[in-house]
């Protein structure tokens, strides 16, 4: 056993003290839950909660070679990205697996910032500056320790934030950000998520993160506004089928066959593990990560065995009851041929052969604000 | 500190177990519902199966977690609760009652006195219940 101390948040003592459950996560201390999972897994398609996800990464790169630095780096063409936008984006292996999967910001003409996973901060941290070591004019800041950052999800999300901060929020769309403050905090207030329903992430200074996390809960009170734990943020982002790095993607599974090819822009020129990506691609990708619902009670799990008369043909990456859905729903890496919606299959769970059917995805209708 | 019935017998994996008449009923603790969080599948055993004390004989999951379930005595199943797989957040709001999951006739006597009291079980808990 690693003695590694676990690290904690700029909120970890408010949660201890709303008698959270914490739990080791990616390295972190974190709330798994506080009421219960599936209440506030329903809080937040039905109302609005708030997420501590100051355990996330930040990077910040900054030059005349940022650019160059992060078109190299990262799958999504950085040069289509507008100062004031978001992408979604992959950093690869050259042989097009997935270092990790993160949010870039263009912050400015020649500054962007980089969300990473919080397990995987010390890795990207060693790859991203290694892989750019020969470019010119562009510094990397690890900003990871010193930003805190809170998730606010749900249908009443938007009314909540704009009670706060100081500019109008409603306008901010999809995939957008804007600088301003938030209960007083210097915040980026980001529109993005999750988990599938509208809402805002805020970055906010480490050491202002309680203020802000304390304000929100006053101010939606009346909302129905709730802490949330890792154990709902996992229920909505699966009914969504929102990859998770550690179970959905890591470094043995490529971009393409985890249904990211949206974001593999070969066209913008060379990237780490593009060549390979396009042969994959030329050739045609061996299994898909699919959504499966099991079609009798039955909870598929991580790693338990995918079926097709009883033979094994893939693996479940993730799976659980889905509260919204009423469904036990899961993603699972099957063969091509077998990846249509509808086919049948089955996953062994405990030595038995559970039935399980091949469905369209999102399980649970995507609510996010595409203006 | 959670609920622990005094008229209840306990194990140290968190089942409860109680004396009908010549048969017992067995269900996990409010304890173990607590720290499992909210039930979302339970698989229980067939009636007439047999179960062997401290050996498995359902599984209880939880949104997070697979738990298995260990009977309290040895013994024939004379009864299941077939509300609970459709049913298994009943587990979380009653598991001293509408929560049961089986009742055995008990197939060796002296298991009975094996197991835990509830101020033993209320001890074992406040030592951290592993």
């Amino acid at each position: 056993m690693s003695a590694t101390p676990l690290k904690r948040t700029p909120l970890y003592q408010a949660h201890v003290k709303a008698g959270a459950r914490m739990v080791p996560f990616g390295g972190w201390e974190m709330p798994v839950q506080y009421t219960g999972i599936i209440e506030e897994h329903r809080t937040v398609r039905g109302a609005v909660g708030l997420f501590d996800v100051s355990h996330m990464g930040e990077f910040e790169i900054e030059g005349p070679g940022a650019l160059a630095a992060l078109q190299r780096l990262t799958s999504n063409d950085v040069a289509a990205l507008p100062v004031g936008q978001i992408h979604y984006s992959l950093l690869c292996y050259p042989s097009g697996t997935i270092v990790d999967d993160l949010t870039v910001y263009r912050m400015g003409d020649a500054r962007y910032l980089l969300t990473v996973n919080a397990g995987n901060i010390d890795k990207d941290w060693a790859w991203v500056t290694e892989q750019t070591r020969d470019v010119k004019d562009a510094h990397w800041r690890n900003a990871s320790e010193g930003t805190g950052l809170i998730a606010v999800q749900g249908p009443k999300a938007e009314t909540l934030v704009a009670r706060l901060a100081d500019r109008d929020v409603t306008r901010i769309g999809y995939y957008r950000f804007e600088r301003g403050s938030v209960a007083e905090v210097p915040a980026m207030i980001s529109r993005t998520g999750y988990t599938g329903e509208d809402g805002f992430e805020l970055y906010a200074p480490a050491d202002r993160t309680e203020r802000l996390w304390t304000a929100l809960l006053a101010a939606g009170r009346d909302d129905g506004a709730a802490p949330i734990g890792l154990g709902a943020r996992d229920t909505l982002r699966l009914e969504m089928k929102y990859a998770l790095y550690g179970n959905d993607i890591d470094e043995t599974t490529n971009a393409l066959e985890a249904g990211l090819g949206w974001v593999v822009k070969p066209d913008k020129g060379d990237f780490i593990g593009r060549e390979a990506l396009e042969k994959i691609r030329a050739e045609g990708v061996q299994r898909k990560l699919v959504g499966l619902e099991m079609t009798e009670r039955a909870v598929a799990r991580h790693g338990y065995p995918v079926l097709k008369d009883g033979r094994a043909v893939g693996t479940v990456t993730s799976g659980s009851y889905g509260p919204s859905v009423d469904r036990y729903i899961a993603m699972a890496y099957v063969e091509t041929a077998l990846a249509g919606a509808g086919t049948e299959l089955a996953v062994e769970i405990r030595g038995q052969a559970k039935p399980a059917r091949v469905v369209k995805t999102p399980f649970y209708p995507s609510r996010v604000k595409k203006a | 500190m959670a609920n622990v019935p005094g008229n209840l017998k306990y194990t140290r994996e968190h089942e409860w177990a109680k004396q009908e008449g010549d048969r017992v009923r067995v269900g996990i603790t409010a304890y173990a519902q607590e720290q499992l969080g909210d039930v979302v599948f339970v698989e229980l055993p067939k009636i007439g199966a047999k179960v062997a004390a401290a050996k498995n004989f359902g599984v209880v999951e939880s949104v997070k977690a697979v738990s298995d379930l260990f009977a309290p005595v040895s013994g024939e199943v004379v009864e299941i609760n077939g509300e609970l797989p459709q049913k298994p957040e009943t587990v979380n709001q009653d598991p001293y009652g509408k929560g049961w999951m089986i009742v055995v006739k008990p197939s060796n006597k002296a298991e009975w006195d094996q197991l835990l009291t509830a101020p033993q079980y209320e001890e074992f808990l406040a030592q951290g219940g592993h």
